[in-house]
């Protein structure tokens, strides 16, 4: 899919997404828990995010007219606080405090202690309602801000995600995208075993969204999908196929690194593999 | 006798001429004044919008009201994502399903996360009736009062269910707004002033044995017992705890500095509620010897609420008999 940006602006994005990666692999190890593979298998989607397509202005967080971006499982925080760091909301040295005493960077996300974070999450199957609501303040005030919420494929089989789907395609909530992590793992194996989602296409369009795929670890492709998502005349859904524990290879596809921090070998091994 | 400056209603101790209103209605009025006053304020509901009186407000401003299904977490995230982006966001429901069967979203996304959030439980208390006990909230004191930054307003009549109201969105934090179904009788005027975070005396004698603290519309059986107590020379101070949190300790030392014997009465169970707060408080202030008006660790059922609160001792009888026990305790 083409995109308006050139090879060498897609290879910079690359670059971009790698370190954001090797930052995770440091953090989670400083930190000693802490959940590795969505956050690896994210890093492209949130890179294209923040340094491509989101409306924002790092020294100004607050900044009335900016796009929100809603983390819904925050356990994946790592990578958006990586991307938060190095677009400037604060400084990259900080990260070494994850979920340290006094810290900023709590172990999910906390909207009051970080600039950046615009809502607290970590239960799961909330993220969306909270989009939601930030899309109708957005409607109420007249602004055509975009509202993009990122969730995990797991977090579908809360029934909140549901009454929130409903609730979207209801009101037509046109200014809103849902990018799902498709990476098919949650705590205890794969979706597939534990609650099978499939026909997951099916279940949105079921409900008045539109429905776009994508591989959600090829820059091209990410930047090319979310901006004909944001096209689009109601809430859409980008079903986003990503490898859990991407970039790693020992973690990569790996149930057992969903939540579980590098060891000093590990983490050597994987930043060689990064670097 | 009534404390003469708050302006209270004249006809209270006269049963032909009392009148009685539904606290709920308070919350409608409320609502529709700051649908006038207040551009920012918006209204959830979830399938409930005639019961929790939010209808008149649905209709006025259709703009600014959402109907969210049968869907409380959903109406509570939404609720606070409005309320993080600049709003004033109202959720009203029975309160056995908000804060109760959403309590964790509206911890999370609510109070931990500091959004402008006004949640207001209906049908609170054995006294919602015939329905039964599957929608008489009687634990929704005990799960908000334990979430830091929240505040709790529980009026004791629709008029001061239509200030605390107003007041809740002059609070930047989280209110949570508790509610009562069955008309209950006007104890307060236009002129009765309201003060969020205030205790205040509403009978008033010179030489107390006891203080009862009474909150929503059970203050009423508190005055009736009152009045008959003074007539058996017990003299009493009734005051109402129209904000459960903060809790006014200044007052409540106040109030109880000539008494030294407390009564608290609360159509709500007694573990975690309005008297448990007060407790907590003498505890580490000032020990006196209690009494708690409440329901004691059961459920309820299906009934009128005259006769349940008269089955479960929530009536001025119930109150009167606490009263006697609190100062014979106090005497040995």
């Amino acid at each position: 899919m083409p995109t308006a940006l050139t090879e060498d602006q897609i290879k910079d994005l690359e670059k971009k997404a790698n370190l954001i990666r090797q930052i995770i692999i440091i953090m989670l190890y400083e930190a000693g828990s802490g959940h590795p593979a969505g956050s690896l298998g994210m890093a492209d989607i949130f890179t294209a995010l923040y340094f491509q397509i989101l409306n924002h202005k790092p020294d100004n967080p607050n900044w009335e007219d900016r796009d929100k971006l809603i983390l819904s499982n925050g356990h994946i925080c790592p990578v958006q606080y990586a991307a938060l760091a190095l677009s400037g909301y604060f400084p990259v040295k900080e990260i070494k405090t994850l979920r340290k005493i006094d810290s900023r960077l709590q172990g999910h996300p906390h909207r009051t202690s970080l600039p950046g974070i615009e809502t607290t999450s970590g239960p799961l199957g909330e993220g969306l309602s909270q989009a939601i609501g930030m899309a109708l303040a957005s409607k109420l005030n007249n602004k055509s801000i975009q509202v993009y919420c990122l969730g995990s494929d797991g977090e579908l089989e809360e029934g909140n995600t549901w009454e929130a789907v409903m609730f979207a395609g209801k009101n037509k909530l046109e200014n809103l995208i849902l990018i799902i992590d498709r990476n098919n793992i949650q705590i205890d194996g794969t979706t597939e075993n534990i609650m099978p989602l499939e026909p997951l296409k099916d279940k949105f369009q079921a409900f008045n969204w539109n429905v776009l795929e994508m591989d959600g670890n090829d820059m091209n492709t990410v930047i090319a999908t979310i901006n004909q998502a944001k096209e689009m005349k109601s809430p859409t859904v980008i079903i986003a196929h990503t490898v859990p524990g991407k970039g790693v290879n020992f973690m990569e596809n790996k149930v057992e690194w969903h939540g579980k921090a590098p060891n000093k070998e590990e983490t050597k091994k994987a930043l060689e593999e990064l670097c | 006798m009534l404390n003469p400056n708050l302006n209270l209603n004249q006809n209270l101790f006269d049963k032909e001429k009392i009148e009685l209103k539904s606290v709920r209605d308070g919350f409608g009025d409320g609502l529709m004044e700051l649908g006038k006053t207040n551009p920012d304020v918006v209204v959830l509901t979830a399938d409930l919008s005639e019961s929790t009186r939010v209808e008149k407000f649905a209709k006025e401003y259709p703009q600014r009201f959402f109907e969210c299904g049968v869907a409380e977490q959903n109406m509570a995230a939404i609720a606070a994502g409005l309320g993080v982006s600049g709003k004033i966001a109202f959720i009203s429901s029975y309160a056995v399903f908000s804060p109760g069967k959403n309590w964790e979203t509206i911890r999370t996304t609510t109070v931990y996360n500091q959004a402008n959030v006004k949640i207001a439980g209906h049908h609170t208390g054995i006294a919602t009736g015939a329905d039964g006990v599957t929608h008489q909230a009687s634990e929704d004191i005990a799960i908000t009062r334990c979430w830091p930054g929240i505040q709790i307003f529980s009026p004791c009549d629709a008029v001061e269910a239509q200030k605390a109201t107003i007041a809740s969105v002059q609070i930047n934090t989280p209110v949570y707004l508790r509610f009562s179904r069955q008309k209950s009788p006007i104890i307060t005027t236009e002129q009765t002033p309201f003060t969020s975070g205030q205790i205040v005396d509403f009978w008033q004698t010179e030489n107390p044995q006891v203080t009862i603290f009474a909150t929503g519309y059970l203050l009423y059986q508190a005055l009736l017992a009152a009045k008959e107590l003074e007539e058996e020379n017990i003299p009493t101070i009734v005051a109402n705890v129209a904000t459960i949190k903060p809790l006014d300790g200044e007052n409540i030392l106040k109030l109880t500095q000539i008494s030294q014997a407390v009564v608290t009465v609360e159509d709500h169970q007694i573990m975690g509620g309005m008297g448990g707060a007060i407790a907590e408080f003498l505890a580490q202030n000032k020990p006196l010897p209690m009494e708690f008006i409440g329901l004691q660790n059961t459920f309820a059922q299906s009934g009128s609420p005259e006769d349940l609160m008269k089955k479960y001792g929530l009536d001025k009888d119930a109150i009167k008999s606490a009263v006697k026990k609190v100062i014979e305790r106090k005497i040995k």
